[in-house]
C-alpha cells in the first residue's frame, strides 16, 4: 500500500492565507474581506501586500456576505474570511439570496470548521455548514485534508466562476500531500488502492483514514482510501468505480452524519449500486470544549472509528 | 424631459403597476405607487445608465432596489428606458416568467444586478458595488432604494456604520419614508424613532424631502444628494412619500401594501391616471 509522509504539521487555514497571498498576487481583482477575524484565518500576506483591496468590515457578518456579493459587480473576485459558524448558519439568508440564487462569485472562506476548533466549545463548532452549503442551488463545496491541499484549493477557486464555500480548520495537522499537487474542483484523489473496503473522506479525516488504512493492512483487510475534498459537485465516477472493486464504503467527515459528506455518497450509491455504507460522523449533536484529540476521539472521528467502522461495513457485505 | 413629459411617464408607469398587479391578482401596488416619480427621474434624468446591458456596468451608475417587493415600478421603469419590451410586463408573476415576483438576476432579466426581496440587505449590496466603483478609479455614483420599514432589519444598520467608518461618498441611498408597512403604521408596528437623527448619529449626510411625490422636488433633492457625493460622507435622502399615489383610494392606508385591486378599482384607478404613452 501507498504510504504517505507527514512533511510536518501545519494548520489548513494557514494554507488558506498562503494561497490568498498567492492569488492576491497573481490577481488584481481579488480582494478579501474579514469581520474581525484577520489573525485566525492567516490573512496578514495578503493584507500587507495589497492593503487597498483589503476591506476590515468588522463584527458584521451578514453585512459583510452582502457587501461581497455587490463587490462582484464591476469584476472583483472577493474572499470572505471568518469562521464556519459565522460563515454559513449566521448568514445564510445573505449567502443564499445576494450569493447563491444571484449567482455572485464570491468565495467563501470558513475556517475552524467541525469540532477542531477546540476549547471554545458549541457555540463555534459548527458541524451543519456542509449540509446548509451544499443545499443550495450552484454552490461549490470544499474541504480539503491538509495545508498543501487548502493551499491549492484556494488558488483553484479564484479561477473557477461562482460561489464558493471553502472549509478548513484550526488545529495544526499532518500535512503529506504534494506540495506541487494541482487541485480540480470536483475530482476525487485516490490515495491507496484496495479490494476490501472503500474509505472516502474529507477534510481533517483523510489522514486519520491513511492511518486506518495502514491499520487494517496490518489485519490483512486491504482498504482503498479516497480523499474527497470537494463535496459538491461530488465526483460520482471515483465512487462508483472504487465500490465496483470493494463492494462497502466507509465515508469520514468532521460534520453532522446528517447532511453531510455521506448522505451525498449514499445518494450516489442508492440510486447506482446499493452498497453497505458506514458514517463517520458525529450523530446528530453539538460539540462541546475540549482539546481537538479528545474531542475527535469522544466523538468516534479518529482512525480507531474508522478501523471499526471498516470492519463492520465488511462484515455486512 | 420636461416636468410635464415625466409626470406622462409616472402616470404610463402607474398604468402598468395597476394592470400588472390586477392581472396575476398579487404583488405589490401601495409602496411601487409610492415611488414611481421617483425611480422615473432617476432613470430618466439622473443616471448615467446604459440599457445595452452588461451585469459589471462599467463607467455606469447603478441602481440597487432593497425593497424588492415593489418589483412592478422597478420593472415598468426599466422596460420604459428601453431594458427589455414593454410586452414583457405582461408577464409578471406568470410562470416561466423574467419578472418574478421579486427581482432576480437568475432569469437574465435586463436592468437587475442582484435578488432582493429578502429584506435589508440591499444596502450592504450596494456599498459593495460603491467599494468596486472606487477600486476602479470610477467616477460614478450608485443610488439604492430601502423601504422605512425595511429599516427594521438589523443589517440596514451594520451597512450604515460601515458606510460612513468607510467614507462610501459615492453612495445615495433613499429610503421610502411612507410611514407604512404591511401590519400598519410604522410607528404602530415598530417605531423607527428620528430616523434623520439616526442616520446623522451613523454618520451619514441626511437629506431630509418633503414632497417625495414632486417631480421637480425629486429632481432638486438628487442634484443637491449628488452635490454631496465625494465629501466623505454615504447620504442619505429621507424622501416622504405617499404609498399608493396618484390612486386615490389607494392612498392615506397600507391596505394596498400587497393586495391587488379588482376590476372595478383598476377600471376606478387607471381611469384616474389617463394612458399617456401607450399600455403595454
Amino acid at each position: 500500500m501507498k504510504k504517505y509522509i507527514d512533511q510536518g504539521k501545519k494548520d489548513t487555514r494557514s494554507g488558506f492565507g498562503a494561497g490568498l497571498a498567492a492569488v492576491g498576487k497573481a490577481n488584481e481583482n481579488v480582494v478579501a474581506l474579514c469581520a474581525d477575524l484577520v489573525g485566525s484565518l492567516k490573512m496578514n500576506e495578503f493584507i500587507d501586500n495589497n492593503p487597498e483591496r483589503f476591506f476590515q468590515m468588522g463584527i458584521t457578518e451578514a453585512h459583510m456576505m452582502s457587501v461581497a456579493a455587490g463587490m462582484t459587480i464591476g469584476g472583483k473576485i472577493p474572499f470572505t474570511g471568518t469562521f464556519a459558524n459565522f460563515s454559513t448558519g449566521r448568514v445564510y439568508d445573505q449567502i443564499r439570496q445576494s450569493i447563491a440564487y444571484s449567482d455572485k462569485n464570491v468565495k467563501i472562506c470558513a475556517s475552524h470548521a467541525g469540532l477542531t476548533l477546540g476549547e471554545d466549545g458549541a457555540t463555534h463548532q459548527i458541524l451543519e455548514d456542509i449540509g446548509l452549503m451544499k443545499m443550495l442551488p450552484g454552490m461549490v463545496v470544499i474541504n480539503p485534508c491538509d495545508y498543501n491541499q487548502t493551499k491549492a484549493a484556494t488558488e483553484a477557486i479564484a479561477e473557477y466562476v461562482g460561489p464558493v464555500y471553502l472549509r478548513f480548520g484550526r488545529p495544526k495537522v499532518a500535512n503529506f500531500t504534494p506540495v506541487d499537487q494541482k487541485f480540480e474542483i470536483g475530482k476525487a484523489l485516490q490515495l491507496t488502492e484496495g479490494t476490501d473496503v472503500t474509505i472516502i473522506a474529507t477534510g481533517h479525516l483523510v489522514w486519520e483514514s491513511l492511518k486506518a488504512a495502514e491499520a487494517l493492512e496490518a489485519k490483512g483487510i486491504s482498504a482503498e482510501v479516497i480523499n474527497i475534498h470537494t463535496i459538491k459537485p461530488l465526483d460520482k465516477d471515483a465512487i462508483l468505480a472504487s465500490v465496483a472493486k470493494t463492494g462497502c464504503v466507509v465515508t469520514a467527515e468532521e460534520h453532522n452524519h446528517l447532511g453531510g459528506l455521506g448522505e451525498s455518497v449514499a445518494r450516489v450509491l442508492a440510486q447506482n449500486t446499493p452498497t453497505p455504507q458506514e458514517f463517520v460522523a458525529t450523530n446528530d449533536t453539538f460539540g462541546e470544549s475540549g482539546t481537538p484529540e479528545q474531542l475527535m476521539k469522544k466523538y468516534g472521528l479518529d482512525d480507531t472509528a474508522i478501523i471499526n467502522a471498516a470492519e463492520k461495513v465488511i462484515a455486512r457485505k | 424631459m420636461s416636468t410635464q413629459q415625466l409626470q406622462d411617464q409616472v402616470i404610463q408607469v402607474r398604468r402598468d403597476i395597476l394592470r400588472m398587479v390586477h392581472k396575476v391578482n398579487s404583488g405589490h401596488p401601495g409602496g411601487s405607487l409610492g415611488c414611481a416619480e421617483f425611480l422615473v427621474c432617476l432613470y430618466k434624468e439622473v443616471m448615467k445608465h446604459d440599457t445595452n446591458f452588461k451585469m459589471d456596468g462599467f463607467n455606469e451608475d447603478l441602481f440597487f432596489l432593497s425593497n424588492g417587493h415593489i418589483s412592478p415600478v422597478f420593472y415598468s421603469v426599466l422596460a420604459r428606458n428601453g431594458y427589455f419590451p414593454v410586452s414583457e410586463l405582461s408577464t409578471f408573476r406568470l410562470l416561466n416568467t423574467r419578472l418574478q415576483g421579486h427581482p432576480t438576476t437568475h432569469e437574465g432579466l435586463d436592468g437587475i444586478r442582484i435578488a432582493s426581496g429578502s429584506l435589508g440587505q440591499g444596502m450592504s449590496v450596494a456599498i459593495g458595488a460603491a467599494l468596486t466603483k472606487k477600486l476602479n478609479g470610477e467616477d460614478t455614483t450608485i443610488y439604492s432604494l430601502h423601504g422605512d420599514g425595511e429599516l427594521q432589519e438589523g443589517q440596514n444598520w451594520e451597512a450604515a456604520m460601515y458606510a460612513s467608518s468607510n467614507k462610501v461618498d459615492n453612495y445615495i441611498a433613499t429610503i421610502d419614508y411612507n410611514k407604512k408597512q404591511i401590519d400598519g403604521a410604522t410607528d404602530d408596528v415598530l417605531s423607527l424613532g428620528n430616523l434623520k437623527a439616526k442616520f446623522e448619529a451613523f454618520g451619514w449626510d441626511v437629506l431630509d424631502v418633503k414632497k417625495g411625490n414632486d417631480i421637480d422636488t425629486i429632481l432638486k433633492a438628487l442634484a443637491e444628494a449628488k452635490s454631496r457625493t465625494g465629501k466623505g460622507k454615504p447620504v442619505c435622502i429621507l424622501l416622504h412619500t405617499e404609498m399608493g399615489n396618484g390612486v386615490d383610494f389607494m392612498m392615506g392606508t397600507h391596505a394596498w401594501h400587497g393586495k391587488a385591486p379588482n376590476d372595478e378599482q383598476l377600471a376606478n384607478a387607471l381611469a384616474q391616471n389617463p394612458e399617456t404613452l401607450g399600455d403595454y
